[in-house]
């Protein structure tokens, strides 16, 4: 009997801590302007020499959540997005919270959604991936034919085309969220697309071929056939978990390195051609419009790209004294090599410490120890790939490409600390 | 074991050998091997050439019923577009300019793209609903109201890979990327001549969402 009383005192005590955090929140809801954050203090019955409330009691028991989650302090760690972007929420796109984020892996429910017609609810057992046209035999695989082949398991990142995208003009977003958050990285599982067309074959003529997703877009875009052969998997799972619904469930193409559009969700066919397709995604959308009014098509690679995600709008410096600059790094040409940061708008960088796995095609986690005095600075992050490639500035992306061009924005961002400690997104010129 | 159904098992084991050695082997024997009716079910699309078109025909005269019955909504009674939902026609001589309108008429370089989209995606939330007639009706009506063909013209599988789109020399291949390679890996460290004058603030254009 005592013991059911002191789990009814227990159960009385959560309530009033969840009571007292629900009541809390809806007083100082999470916003981007920092000021709530930095009002939130501990409360003193909690800190030594006091006895925390959660040591006197027993806690949940095993099988509370069944499929874990995180702590309910963590409920600001949400993908976001910007309304008035898009028509409709079905054919739109959020952002990872990067600035929430540590090491180079994106849990699954936060990696960034784009959908062009919803996400599809789709029973593996109704899945078939279609492989026709140019290829010894026209044949259809179940997702258990899938498995049954020798199995692939890589980390890439995907990132949109289109990230950063409302950037080409000038500062838009105030966050590293909005205008980073486009791009996730995980732990691929899968076949890869060699070692599948083993099974069907491929004609000479065989040079392109089209992905198809089974949507209701029916995706579609065209890749060519060197691409496919060398690093291309049609995946079943990320981060050792089934592929989430807005992923692609029950199975997707990755593309490493290429633009997001390309990693058909929800894949159901391969056809193989001699010719591009031409489909709407590469022709209307995801082409580069110049100054001239002429557009590039078929830029497919990311180039090499970084953020400083701490300190960033989100996350404004809360005390003076030494911090943990952090940021990510990440290039569709191969490794990143270095990563320099800037506190005074790019007069003057220092080399970032990069933390392994430094892998190819993949996010890389980078930071650099700093001193706070109660000074404005301007932070800035630059990547060099293995290629020798360096991160433009947004001039010279503009001098080349004018402003007109919604993708590939891979510029430099400028985060303005102020002497308060907020920050914010800044263009420099 | 009867002679009939030792017959329809060697029947069966020559299949079998036959599907498993044409042209180059099978290497893992995972998967079957797909009926020409179910790749026909799947096989949607069409290319600028006109390869996959199905067998239709339409005209924008008869397209324009079809037009204002499943598209006026969101794309307006003339292609201009509603709310946010993009306009389709228009935007001629504007891709050079500040404000460029990438409409279907304006920017797509192909035709059978309109086609392939349509029929595949469209109307939003009702896909692969219209019928191939339709369909040609529809970019029929489309491509007389961005003055590429004449009313009556009738557009058909036939014809569809010889339209020729305003903006169809509009695309430059191949990626000139990397296109910024001033540095080579050795990008200026100390002292760099460069513009630390704040010129925009996105906290002053005031459009980043705040949570509720």
């Amino acid at each position: 009997m005592k013991k059911n009383k002191k789990n009814e005192v227990a159960n009385f005590k959560k309530l009033n801590r969840r009571d007292l955090i629900i009541g809390a929140s809806s007083v100082g809801a999470f916003s981007l302007a920092p000021k709530n954050l930095l009002s939130e203090e501990a409360n003193p019955e909690n800190l030594p020499p006091n006895l925390p409330e959660w040591t006197q009691y027993l806690g949940d028991g095993v099988d509370v959540n069944p499929y874990g989650m995180p702590s309910e302090f963590e409920g600001h760690v949400i993908r976001r997005n910007v309304e008035w972007l898009t028509a409709s929420a079905e054919s739109s796109v959020n952002f990872t919270p990067l600035q929430d984020l540590e090491g180079i892996v994106t849990p699954n429910g936060l990696c960034f959604e784009r959908h062009h017609g919803g996400v599809s609810v789709i029973n593996p057992q109704d899945f078939r991936l279609m492989i026709n046209g140019l290829v010894d035999r026209e044949m259809i695989f179940t997702l258990d034919d899938l498995k049954r082949f020798p199995q692939t398991n890589k980390f890439y990142f995907l990132e949109c085309a289109a990230n950063g995208g409302m950037e080409w003009r000038g500062s838009q977003l105030n966050g590293c969220q909005y205008t980073f958050g486009m791009v996730h990285n995980v732990q691929y599982t899968g076949v890869k697309l060699s070692d599948l067309l083993l099974e069907t074959g491929l004609k000479e003529k065989a040079k392109w071929v089209l992905a198809e997703g089974s949507d209701s877009s029916g995706m579609t875009r065209s890749i060519p056939i060197e691409k496919i052969l060398d690093d291309c998997i049609i995946a079943w799972a990320m981060n050792g978990e089934a592929l989430r619904p807005e992923q692609g469930y029950p199975a997707r193409l990755v593309v490493p390195g290429w633009e997001g559009n390309m990693w058909v969700k929800w894949i159901r066919r391969l056809e193989f051609g001699d010719k591009p397709y031409m489909t709407r995604e590469e022709t209307s959308k995801y082409t580069d419009l110049l100054t001239s009014g002429k557009a590039r098509m078929f830029t497919w690679v990311m180039d090499a790209k970084s953020v400083i995600t701490s300190p960033s709008p989100e996350k404004p410096i809360l005390a003076k004294g030494l911090h943990q600059l952090r940021g990510l790094a990440w290039s569709g040409r191969g490794k990143i090599k270095r990563v320099d940061v800037s506190i005074d708008g790019g007069k003057n960088w220092k080399i970032a410490q990069l933390h392994s796995p430094v892998l190819s095609k993949s996010l890389t986690r980078f930071t650099l120890p700093f001193e706070w005095n109660g000074e404005e600075l301007l932070l800035q992050s630059r990547a060099i790939d293995e290629t020798n490639y360096v991160q433009p500035t947004i001039d010279e992306l503009q001098k080349i490409r004018g402003v007109n061009s919604i993708y590939h924005n891979n510029s430099i961002a400028t985060w303005l600390v102020s002497k308060n400690g907020k920050v914010d997104n800044v263009r420099l010129g | 074991m009867s002679g009939l159904v030792k017959s329809i098992l060697s029947f069966t084991l020559i299949i079998f050998l036959a599907n498993t050695t044409t042209a180059s082997d099978r290497k893992f024997n995972l998967g079957q091997i797909a009926t020409k009716e179910e790749v026909t079910g799947w096989d949607i699309d069409v290319r600028p050439d006109g390869l996959g078109a199905p067998i239709g025909s339409g005209t924008a005269f008869s397209g324009e019923e079809i037009y204002a019955e499943v598209c006026a909504v969101c794309h307006g009674d003339f292609g201009e577009g509603a709310d946010r939902w993009p306009p389709l026609v228009g935007g001629e001589g504007s891709l050079a300019s500040h404000d460029p309108e990438k409409t279907a008429t304006s920017y797509w370089p192909f035709a059978s793209t309109i086609f392939d989209y349509i029929y595949r995606a469209m109307p939003y939330g009702e896909a692969q609903s219209l019928s191939y007639d339709e369909t040609y009706e529809i970019v029929a009506y489309l491509l007389y109201m961005g003055d590429i063909i004449e009313e009556d013209f009738v557009l058909s599988d036939k014809n569809i890979g010889e339209i020729k789109m305003p903006n169809k020399d509009g695309f430059l291949l191949p990626d000139p990327r990397p296109d910024i390679m001033n540095t080579h890996g050795n990008p200026c460290m100390t002292n760099c001549q460069v513009s630390t004058n704040i010129i925009g603030k996105a906290r002053d254009i005031d459009v980043t969402p705040e949570d509720e």
